[in-house]
């Protein structure tokens, strides 16, 4: 559990390791990637395309796609993924990183 | 008298001729439709574009040339008393070709126009090696592609906008939300609008697009316009991946890449279908890979406002003279040459543009 | 492509009682719905997570798992993580499913789309750390993930239930701070006389609000100037209330002023909607089993109009019959008579609506925001543009949308298309029917140009 997160979490499902924007995190394995990720203390999962402002989940229903994230090179919606083994998440389109890390 | 001029449509076409007017000085009243009628103005793919046009009709690609050449000074008026600046990049645009013969067609077919223009016709042929150089993201499957340096891009809603806000501050009377029910010429023009509203003018435009078909005859024009669906596509917004604009992609100034479009005769239906999509995903994904994992975010049906040869009208009516046609496909490029010399021909001063050819006699009675 | 009598788009109360009804009557039923396992938001993965949450969720929420049972039956296909984006004539129906597309057809369809809470525009309501109370319940239900240092605010029955439930749940709120005033309450509490009579969500209402007034969590009425502060994520919530003004630091804000009809999939295919001045919202106009004005087209649940699980449930069984009443599998006295103690449940489900409508009003900030706040979440445009709009002549949300792209980004217009309707309207006098909505087009929901150029020639289907 991590306590510098402003969730609690209540799952006690098996975790898995995963990394978002390279840093080593471990999930409990089919969690909502969304909520997993506030678990674990992310806070900005994007920045805006049109002003660089930080986003995070707002509606957890896949309606809002403020949760977007990138995996395999597809932008996608956190909370509509479930976490699995080796996931590499990064924030979408982020500048400077090499077009290798996708 | 409310008007100088009543022009009847408030789209890119109305508002750049009422632009033009009013910076003569005149008097101007727009009719607009309303926030559902038809829209080429919000639909377009927002090219300005000069290759390919005009290639049996030598003066429309003079005219599209003029235009496109003098849009820039016209946007940069625009922004500067609007506030509101209309992006534009004219670096050359291409049409890019996935086989050798289609490309060495347009090839000659382009020579025996450049021709008849006096050598003014600036192309070159990238093979696919050069043009991996100025678009590194270009995929295997695209053999070459024709760079015409007079081509470019706009962003036509900010132009919608920046028109829309300009003709305002010039005085320009707006009507939002009408319907053009009736036109008399009593002495002067009154235009009656389904609401009950009632406007006077000297003279009037008719720009309404796809509304002429139907109102253009009662004032005495053939008016032969029909729609044709165009289905376009549009991404997330992307880092920048593609340097010019085709026919196929661009990548418009908010960073999304623009796919276009289909060409069908489907009548005033303009909705999107999944085999017109995944048409043109399949293409935009050949000529550029990487849009495989591209999200498509909106996607829109626009009616092309087309004549039976493709080319404008631009016709005043001998029936109610002092009732003047303009209509065209291209309304985007052709703003800047509709804002600067269309009024001298509705005004017929020494300076009017020959536009001889693009009057309705061309059209035979059947 | 796979073909079925009846389309169900949704797998809430709605959808799931609809799907298990109609194949109770003989019909073919595909079922689609975007998450992996039923139950909609209101029964959010119910399977799973009642048998590890059920004591802090409640008894309510465990009624979900008799509606997934239905869904057991060989005539439900039940296709789950299918997000539809197409909706076409015929009707053809176009999803994508673990990254291919798919596509179905149907000649009957039905949207059970659900709702969307209605967007809350205040200053700073885009930070990192802001989220819909209707979130924070899903974190609870699907992921036992929940707020520790978190301020309510809004209005309505859904912020005591949250409120109660993380109460139970050991981490209450650091503040319940509500928008309506208590003139609303006791006024709606006269008018709606007899209504309320053993109506009884009011006292499970007044339930969850003494286990919130137990756990001592500070309550704030009338709230004004509702404002959220911080540097990169919220940090801090300000506002009016009781003539003095309040701050209370946090880490995380849930916004709430109630649910609206979800109507994106409805407005698509051209099904005509109206505005319910009383719930404050556009619903689509439907017959009594949910027939919309589009052949073949109907609608059940809170995408009808707000009327809560228990109503939507019942929804989803009425249009069931009016289907399989339709396609010949049942004769029209039979389904009436079928009909008849649904149509009283429903009723009575929906008699105290007005209450609770009357009650918590909307905030009136958030539906005409100051100039500066974003409306527009993907796009980042401000009331303050819209209104400029106003006086370019833009009469409706589609020319304002081509004008400064409200409505353009991924969510297509779902968290700003009623702001901007009702700011359109404020600006030039017009009614919201007259001012009218955006365009709906597909996509509904983004899919990738690899997905779509995949469908180009072959029939893919996902559920093969």
């Amino acid at each position: 559990m991590n306590t510098a997160s402003p969730f609690l979490d209540l799952e006690e499902a098996p975790r898995v390791p995963v990394r978002f924007e390279g840093a080593p995190l471990d999930l409990p394995e089919g969690a909502n990637l969304a909520a997993a990720l506030l678990a674990a203390g992310v806070r900005v999962f994007r920045h805006t395309p049109v002003s660089g402002a930080p986003r995070a989940p707002f509606c957890m229903m896949g309606a809002c796609f403020d949760c977007l994230v990138e995996i395999d090179g597809v932008v996608r919606q956190a909370c509509m993924v479930e976490v699995t083994e080796g996931l590499e998440i990064f924030r979408p389109h982020e500048e400077g990183r090499a077009d290798g890390a996708k | 008298m409310d008007a100088d001029y009543a022009i009847i449509g408030g789209g890119v076409v109305g508002l750049s001729v009422a632009w033009g007017l009013l910076k003569r000085g005149l008097r101007v009243t727009v009719i607009d439709g309303d926030d559902g009628s038809f829209r080429a103005s919000r639909g377009n793919f927002g090219l300005v574009w000069v290759q390919s046009k005009g290639m049996n009709q030598p003066r429309y690609a003079q005219w599209s040339q003029h235009s496109a050449s003098i849009w820039a000074e016209f946007a940069e008026e625009l922004g500067h008393n609007t506030g509101r600046a209309v992006p534009l990049q004219q670096k050359g645009g291409y049409d890019l070709h996935f086989s050798e013969e289609t490309l060495q067609a347009t090839v000659e077919k382009y020579k025996v126009l450049k021709e008849k223009l006096g050598g003014d016709y600036p192309f070159e042929v990238l093979g696919h090696n050069a043009l991996r150089k100025e678009e590194p993201h270009i995929g295997p499957k695209v053999v070459g592609a024709i760079l015409h340096h007079q081509d470019g891009h706009a962003n036509p809603l900010k132009l919608l906008l920046a028109l829309a806000d300009d003709v305002r501050r010039m005085g320009g009377q707006v009507l939002n939300g009408k319907t053009v029910t009736d036109v008399e010429k009593p002495d002067g023009f009154r235009i009656r609008c389904s609401d009950g509203t009632t406007v006077a003018a000297a003279k009037l435009v008719l720009s309404a697009g796809l509304g002429a078909a139907a109102l253009g005859p009662r004032l005495g024009f053939k008016a032969p316009v029909r729609p044709q669906r165009g289905q376009v596509l549009i991404t997330e917004k992307l880092p920048k991946m593609i340097n010019r604009p085709s026919l196929i992609a661009r990548q418009v100034d908010e960073g999304g890449i623009q796919i276009g479009a289909t060409n069908e005769e489907v009548g005033h239906d303009d909705r999107v279908t999944q085999p017109g999509l995944s048409g043109l995903a399949a293409e935009a994904i050949a000529a550029y890979p990487a849009l495989a994992k591209a999200q498509l975010v909106r996607s829109w049906g626009a009616l092309r406002v087309l004549s039976p040869d493709g080319l404008p009208i631009y016709q005043e009516s001998p029936d109610m003279p002092g009732a003047f046609l303009v209509t065209c496909h291209s309304g985007i490029t052709l703003a800047a040459a509709h804002a600067r010399n269309l009024p001298d021909w509705l005004e017929a001063t020494d300076a009017a543009p020959d536009l001889e050819v693009f009057s309705e006699h061309r059209f035979a009675v059947s | 492509m796979a073909q079925s009598d009846l389309i169900v788009i949704g797998a809430g109360p709605a959808g799931m009682a609809a799907a298990a009804t109609a194949a109770e009557y003989g019909l073919s039923v595909t079922l689609l719905d975007e998450q992996p396992r039923p139950g909609g938001q209101i029964y959010r993965d119910v399977d799973r997570a009642a048998p590890r949450r059920g004591t802090i969720l409640g008894a309510d929420f465990s009624h979900g798992a008799t509606l997934t049972a239905g869904l057991r039956h060989d005539r439900v296909t039940h296709l789950g993580g299918a997000v539809v984006w197409a909706i076409e004539n015929g009707f053809r129906v176009s999803y994508t499913r673990n990254g291919r597309g798919g596509q179905v057809s149907g000649s009957r369809i039905l949207l059970a789309t659900g709702a969307l809470e209605r967007p809350m525009p205040l200053p700073g309501w885009t930070l990192p750390g802001v989220m819909s109370a209707g979130a924070a319940q899903i974190l609870l239900k699907q992921s036992g993930v929940l707020a520790r240092r978190a301020v309510l605010v809004g209005a309505g029955p859904l912020l005591y239930l949250i409120a109660a439930q993380m109460v139970r749940a050991g981490t209450p709120p650091l503040a319940l701070v509500e928008t309506q005033s208590r003139g609303a309450l006791l006024s709606a509490m006269r008018h709606a006389g007899g209504a309320l009579r053993g109506w009884p969500y009011l006292s499970k209402g007044l339930g969850l609000l003494s286990e919130i007034v137990r756990a001592r969590v500070p309550r704030f009425t009338g709230a004004t100037a509702l404002a959220i502060e911080g540097d990169g994520s919220a940090e801090a919530v300000s506002f009016r209330s009781g003539g003095k003004a309040h701050r209370i630091g946090c880490d995380t804000v849930l916004l709430h002023h109630g649910v609206v009809p979800n109507t994106q999939a409805a407005r698509s295919i051209g099904v005509s909607h109206r505005w319910d001045a009383v719930q404050h919202c556009f619903a689509p106009v439907l017959d009594k089993w949910g027939a919309t004005d589009v052949d073949g087209v109907l609608i059940a649940g809170d995408g009808a109009g707000i009327g809560g699980a228990q109503a939507a449930e019942i929804a989803g069984r009425l249009a069931a019959l009016g289907v399989a009443s339709d396609l010949g599998m049942l004769s029209p006295a039979d389904r009436d008579a079928v009909a008849v103690p649904l149509l009283r449940r429903q009723a009575r489900e929906l008699a105290a609506r007005p209450f609770l409508d009357a009650a918590y009003p909307p905030c009136a900030e958030a539906l005409a925001p100051a100039d500066a706040t974003i409306v527009c979440r993907c796009e980042e445009v401000t009331a303050g543009e819209i209104r400029g709009y106003a006086k370019l002549g833009c009469l409706g949300p589609n020319q304002a949308k081509a004008f400064g792209r409200p409505g353009m980004g991924p969510c297509q217009g779902r968290y700003c298309g009623l702001t901007v309707t009702g700011l359109l309207a404020e600006a030039t006098g017009q009614t919201p029917d007259e001012t009218g909505y955006y365009r709906i087009r597909p996509p509904l929901k983004p899919v990738t140009l690899g997905e779509l150029a995949a469908m180009q020639d072959t029939r893919h289907d996902a559920a093969e």
